[in-house]
């Protein structure tokens, strides 16, 4: 249904995105994951028509988004990052006027907007000028204007900020329920975002994408080798050297925290009990011993800031490479 | 509804919800109101002079006095009050992240200049309507000749129409609206303005079509009673080249 092939966004100097491609198949649901300035929102930009990419070619159902753009503005719809909202009209006036450009009319329109109020609990509010709505009953009337004319192909500029946590749940259990019918693009910051509602995730970073899997694929595929962080009471002063003699430990690091340690030992393998064995049999005092697990979180703080000079996380992690 | 109805009834209904036409019309018709009554007072006290000089009944021309006095003054009151009205169109769309909106819509941008002009042009004449009444009271007490007022009142429409143009292509310039209201007022006085460099120079045809560029000699021909399709052209060419303008302005704006 979406087709991006090296697309690059340049403003002057600036390079926005840079050689982006990437796929969403009919009925799929895509996550569009990436911190601040990363080039979400100039990307989905380049996918409704609304700006032209400077190199390469996107297509939306078929249709290049710059040679045909009214083909494929009539089969998107979209949230963009603000909710494109006229203040001065009410929740069911501004949702007729969307419906009215979209072509729809009559019975067929007050069905779209009957249901759009509905799944996104705006009937108590129709009657109400939008100026005077709270910043999510805003993002709500947003959404349901880029859902009011059922389009085959949604994109969503981070369509759950502002929202409760009540509402996030519901939101995203109503981006759920368009999978298979509906491909969808949503952008957001948001990993646990991207894992609960999507197929696929794309990692994109500086305008680039670093990584493209299933959420679960994705940070197994980061993951190399297991890690154990242990905390000793008397550690000696060669503690890091020491712990190689256990049969299946492979590195040993030291941690921000004197008295810690991060031990790592192949995948797949558990050596727990040997290295319990080993700390009481030298008697160091063990305090503490935990699997650190890679969590979909840390990979994408690394994927997204290997580049950067950021202070590095205190649990270790940093010295695995990619 | 096809996109361009919508985007009128929308954009009335903008109008109408915002205290911007209410203070503007109101504006609009105490100057046209205060105008009239201060030519009609200045016309009764050279008739009473009249009557007392010549003794018996004056024949005063009200056309004459009131009127064109009246329309000529309007002119500069539509300079300083239709790009107040002009001014949110399409800036504040760009200012409140509407304009993505409307970008990405399956709408043409030729549906969403004509939807904005014809909606502020409706209002301006529903303001200009209301104006009437000061000629239809005046009838009641007096005689005076219906037709120049009636050219005089086409001539507002169409000067009207073409300061609402300038004003809808300065307002698609900038998405700052006090910036879109003094663009329309600069671009309406160097139009002005080019009246008085026709007239510096002279009668070269340099002097003739600077005069044309301007918007005044075509309004004091049809305030006089002179129908001239050179003057009719001249507005809805106007008109219709700062909607083109405006066009432009917009289509080009997002392929940047
Ligand atoms: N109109 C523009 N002119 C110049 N630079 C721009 C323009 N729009 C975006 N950029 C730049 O392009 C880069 C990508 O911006 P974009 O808005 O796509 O990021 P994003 O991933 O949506 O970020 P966020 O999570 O903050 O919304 C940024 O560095 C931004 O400054
Ligand atoms: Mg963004």
């Amino acid at each position: 249904m979406i087709e991006v092939r090296n697309i690059t966004k340049r403003y002057g100097n600036l390079t926005a995105i840079d050689r982006v491609t990437f796929r969403v198949d009919k009925g799929e649901v895509l996550a569009f994951l990436g911190p601040n300035g990363a080039g979400k929102t100039t990307t989905m930009r380049i996918l409704t028509s609304f700006i032209p990419a400077t190199e390469g070619t996107a297509q939306v159902a078929g249709f290049d988004c710059a040679e045909q753009p009214d083909e494929v503005k009539k089969r998107i719809g979209y949230l963009p990052e603000t909710p494109p909202v006229y203040q001065e009209l009410t929740v069911s006036e501004y949702l007729a006027f969307v419906g009215q450009l979209r072509g729809l009319s009559g019975k067929e329109l007050t069905a779209g907007m009957d249901r759009v109020m509905e799944r996104l609990s705006l009937g108590s509010v129709r009657q109400r000028l939008i100026a005077n709505l709270s910043r999510g009953y805003r993002q709500r009337v947003g959404l349901a204007q880029a859902l009011i004319h059922d389009p085959p192909v949604l994109i969503l500029d981070e369509p759950t900020v502002g929202l409760d946590p009540k509402q996030i749940i519901e939101i995203r259990e109503l981006i759920k329920s368009l999978t298979g019918s509906h491909s969808v693009i949503l952008s957001t910051h948001i990993l646990p975002e991207a894992t609960a509602v999507c197929q696929r995730v794309v990692i994109i970073n500086g305008g680039r994408i670093v990584a493209e899997d299933t959420p679960d694929q994705l940070s197994a595929r980061l993951r190399r080798s297991e890690k154990i962080s242990v905390t000793l009471r008397t550690p000696p002063a060669d503690v890091l050297k020491r712990f190689l003699d256990v049969a299946g430990v492979e590195h040993v690091l030291a941690t921000s925290e004197p008295h810690t340690v991060l031990i790592e030992c192949a995948l797949g393998r558990d050596i727990r009990e040997e290295v319990a064995r080993f700390v009481v049999g030298q008697d160091w005092g063990l305090l503490e011993m935990k699997p650190v697990s890679m969590t979909l979180e840390d990979v994408f703080l690394k994927l997204t800031q290997r580049e950067d000079s950021l202070p590095k996380p205190n649990d270790g992690t940093e010295s695995e490479r990619l | 509804m096809p996109p361009v109805q919508a985007i009128i009834a929308k954009e009335l209904r903008s109008y109408f919800v915002s205290p911007i036409v209410y203070v503007v019309g109101g504006v609009f018709l105490l100057t046209f109101g205060f105008l009239a009554y201060l030519y009609i007072v200045f016309t009764g006290a050279q008739a009473i002079q009249l009557m007392q000089m010549q003794g018996g009944t004056a024949q005063i021309n009200l056309n004459d006095l009131v009127f064109r006095n009246l329309f000529a003054s309007m002119r500069f009151v539509l300079l300083l009050i239709l790009p107040i009205l002009t001014m949110r169109l399409l800036a504040e769309e760009r200012k409140l992240r509407t304009f993505e909106f409307l970008m990405t819509a399956p709408v043409r941008v030729s549906e969403i200049i004509v939807g904005k002009f014809i909606s502020v042009y409706l209002v301006f004449i529903g303001m200009l309507l209301l104006t009437t009444l000061v000629p239809l009271t005046l009838a009641l007490f007096s005689d005076f000749d219906w037709y120049p007022v009636l050219t005089g009142y086409l001539g507002m429409a169409l000067l009207g129409g073409f300061f609402l143009a300038v004003g809808l292509f300065a307002s698609s310039i900038t998405e700052n609206q006090i910036v879109a209201a003094f663009t329309s007022f600069g671009l309406l006085l160097m139009c002005w303005l080019l009246a008085g460099l026709g007239s510096l120079l002279g009668d070269t045809p340099a002097g003739h079509v600077v005069s044309y560029l301007s918007f005044m000699e075509h309004f004091d021909h049809l305030v006089r009673g002179l129908v001239d399709t050179k003057d009719l052209v001249y507005y809805v060419s106007g008109t219709v080249l700062m909607l083109f303008l405006a066009h432009r302005v917009v289509d080009s704006s997002r392929w940047k």
